[in-house]
């Protein structure tokens, strides 16, 4: 009985298996694999490429400022740690040259002044609703947490800035919308941003597409999560304590409770022959009479 | 080792204990008798405890930093993971602690469906674990609202719209849920009034459970009934304090696996995105641990319907002491009920993968198909266990020796099982 019920129970998990996994095959949409990169802030050791990040806040200026906000960063978060670091006097001339609205004064006028360190990231256009009408309909989105808030994270930004080709014969496609391999649905509203030789980057590393891409991809990532190096640091330090702790306390464990088994272990044993000489003895016998 | 009376040693304690007695509190909690046999099944409860707290400390230093208004919310949030001191390790804390803390419950909950320690003397200490459990999903759900992302916002939408199923009344609910005509400020701010208020009422459930608990004492693997001031139990302290303690630091390697490394793994990625009343989200999903019961809410055609069976799924969990018949508490001596029970949770797991996939085509049917096993294997399988299946023999005492060694247990089903019939409790 028991045996039947096992076969039937397996028999009925075999056809559901087969047909959830068969339909999976299929039913995926016919997505793009994004591209992949050796992104140096992935895994558990990972920190930023300040070089890459100094020329990624660069491209975010000179290509996607014009548009995007990052409206959650400051500009003393370039010169902290863990970021693009640049030299305090560098961050207080980038923010010096942003025209930043302040006030009211005492005379209840609002004024402008240059930025500081503790101003946040200037945005380009007063509110949603500006941005959407300067954009033909499509609202740039804020870039301060993008790289969170896109299925694939970095891989999805960096394939999307590279994705842009000639959408297939027969695609139709209203002016001003593109063809992106990587975009949900193919369709994008911002043309190519990037292309080689775009920006020129001070330092001489080449301005191909991909490194340009790559760059602004590590601080738009830098951007959404600017504690990540502090963090992944912790998390090693939090291990090495941990697993020490946890062997420390395993064995103390151990110890503890063999104080109490050690004092019940002969008993036991002894039990456990006596039961066992006893079944042994009375084999075939009427089990009433066991005593 | 039975439970000695605490014996105040100074005449202060004795002056202190006979007006409030705090001290034989703290010796009961010292002493208290546990069986022996406690595996690590049942160290969930100390990690469940820890949870808790950690979520409250944690909450109540976001909730310094944190402003419940749709204008604000999301900024803060950003405010709390970019500026304050230590801020993201408080809100990835918090936010993974959420899913730990779920997590736990459920390995919790399928320990006491396995090991039968929802029945008899323990039906209140299960009744009350799940009322803490309904509490817990009001609470997470109510805080994944908070951020003011989209998901936030349009599972707010999802769920408070499940009420206008309710016939004559379901509008009116509704408007008196948001506090206005759509999820919007004042549904935000009362949330998150309750969401502080919520875990403090947990807190107190979480008392009784262990009060009700301390009366009948733990259940065990075995599930047979200890016999207390025998050397079948062990004093709490300090032999099952190490032992929680041991298993909450391996928990928290997991835990902190997520927090520090993988931390947004386990929240959407449309969260990170403002709520937008204009702008529905594809796929609104809603956090992992309550995947199954979503998939039950969709797999039923009719939205008062799927509402019913929604909410029914958890209430007729409080029926179970009494819908599962059979005496025999430990699935180890229960051959059927071990093969539902594993089935039981497959379905549970499928029903969690299919509420995050579209209820359409095949999808559906499973849903289905899961929906109506976990209904009957509550409403009809038990109750038909309970009345024939045939358990194997039970050993006479948790520290039968047949229970220690490996593959005695077996040898030990089958000597008896040679002796059909006969009442093997009797071997002496």
């Amino acid at each position: 009985m028991l045996e039947r019920l096992n076969s039937l129970l397996a028999k009925i998990f075999l056809i559901i298996f087969i047909i959830g996994t068969g339909n999976l095959a299929y039913s995926e949409e016919n997505k793009a694999e994004f591209l992949k990169n050796n992104w140096s802030f992935d895994g558990i050791f990972g920190t930023f490429d300040r070089a890459s990040l100094q020329r990624g806040y660069q491209v975010y200026q000179e290509v996607c400022a014009g548009c995007h906000s990052v409206q959650h960063l400051s500009y003393r978060n370039l010169s902290e740690k863990g970021g693009p670091e640049f030299l305090p006097e560098e961050a207080k001339a980038i923010a010096a040259q942003f025209e930043v609205t302040d006030g009211p004064n005492e005379d209840g006028e609002m004024f402008t002044r240059p930025g500081r360190l503790s101003d946040k990231f200037v945005k380009p256009f007063p509110n949603v609703k500006a941005a959407a009408a300067a954009n033909g309909g499509a609202y740039p989105p804020d870039m301060s947490v993008l790289a969170k808030a896109r299925k694939g994270g970095a891989d999805y930004i960096y394939s999307l800035l590279m994705g842009y080709e000639e959408a297939p014969a027969g695609y139709e496609l209203d002016d001003g919308v593109y063809y992106n391999k990587y975009m949900p649905g193919n369709k994008i509203k911002m043309a190519e941003p990037i292309s080689d030789g775009i920006v020129e980057y001070m330092d001489g590393t080449e301005t191909t597409k991909a490194q340009i891409s790559k760059d602004v991809t590590a601080f738009l990532v830098w951007a959404a999560d600017p504690h990540l190096e502090s963090r992944h640091r912790m998390g090693f330090k939090v291990f090495f304590f941990l697993i020490i702790l946890l062997t420390m306390v395993y064995l103390s464990k151990q110890k503890v409770w063999s104080r109490f088994s050690s004092k019940r272990e002969k008993e036991e044993e002894e039990a456990f022959d006596k039961a066992e000489r006893a079944v042994t003895e009375y084999e075939g016998e009427d089990p009433k009479t066991f005593k | 080792m039975s439970e000695e009376k605490y014996v105040p040693k100074t005449k202060l304690a004795e002056w202190f204990d006979s007006r409030l007695p705090l001290l034989s509190l703290s010796h009961h909690l010292k002493s208290y008798p546990t069986p022996k046999n406690l595996n690590y099944w049942w160290t969930f409860g100390g990690i469940l405890t820890f949870c808790l707290i950690t979520q409250i400390v944690t909450g109540i230093i976001l909730a310094m930093h944190y402003v419940a208004h749709t204008e604000h919310a999301f900024a803060s949030i950003e405010h709390i993971m970019r500026d304050v001191n230590y801020g993201w390790l408080m809100r990835y804390v918090h936010s993974n602690g959420a899913s730990m803390f779920f997590l736990a419950v459920y390995i919790h909950i399928f320990r006491g469906l396995y090991f039968g320690s929802y029945k008899a003397p323990r039906e209140m200490i299960w009744i009350i674990g799940l009322a803490i459990y309904l509490l817990m999903m009001a609470t997470a759900f109510m805080g994944y609202v908070l951020p003011w992302g989209q998901m936030s916002f349009w599972g707010a939408t999802v769920i408070t719209n499940l009420f206008s199923a309710i016939p004559l009344i379901g509008e009116s609910v509704t408007n008196w849920l948001w506090g206005g005509f759509s999820v919007d400020n004042p549904t935000l701010n009362r949330f998150y009034s309750l969401h502080y208020l919520l875990p403090f009422l947990t807190f107190g459930l979480v008392i009784l459970h262990i009060w009700s608990l301390h009366i009948p004492g733990n259940n065990n693997p075995v599930g047979i009934d200890v016999k207390k001031g025998s050397n079948e139990t062990m004093p709490f302290h300090p032999y099952m304090v190490m032992k929680d303690l041991t298993a909450l630091l391996a928990f928290l390697l997991l835990f902190f696996a997520f927090v520090f490394f993988l931390p947004d793994f386990l929240g959407h990625p449309d969260n990170y995105i403002p709520a937008d009343p204009l702008i529905t989200p594809a796929h609104i999903v809603p956090e992992w641990y309550l995947l199954p019961f979503y998939a039950i809410l969709r797999a039923i055609p009719s939205k008062l319907g799927g509402v019913i069976f929604m909410f029914a799924s958890i209430f007729v969990l409080v029926g179970l002491p009494w819908l599962d018949s059979s005496k025999v508490r430990s699935a180890t001596f229960r051959p059927i009920y071990k093969k539902f029970f594993w089935v039981l949770v497959i379905t549970v797991i499928l029903l969690g993968y299919l509420g995050a996939k579209p209820p359409e085509g095949i999808y559906l049917i499973l849903a289905r198909i899961g929906t109506a096993y976990y209904f009957i294997h509550f409403l009809i399988l038990l109750p038909l266990l309970g009345r024939y299946e045939k358990t194997d023999p039970l050993p006479m005492s948790i520290s039968d020796p047949v229970l220690d060694k490996p593959g005695a247990l077996d040898k030990f089903k089958e000597m008896a099982g040679k002796y059909e019939g006969e009442n093997v409790g009797t071997f002496k």
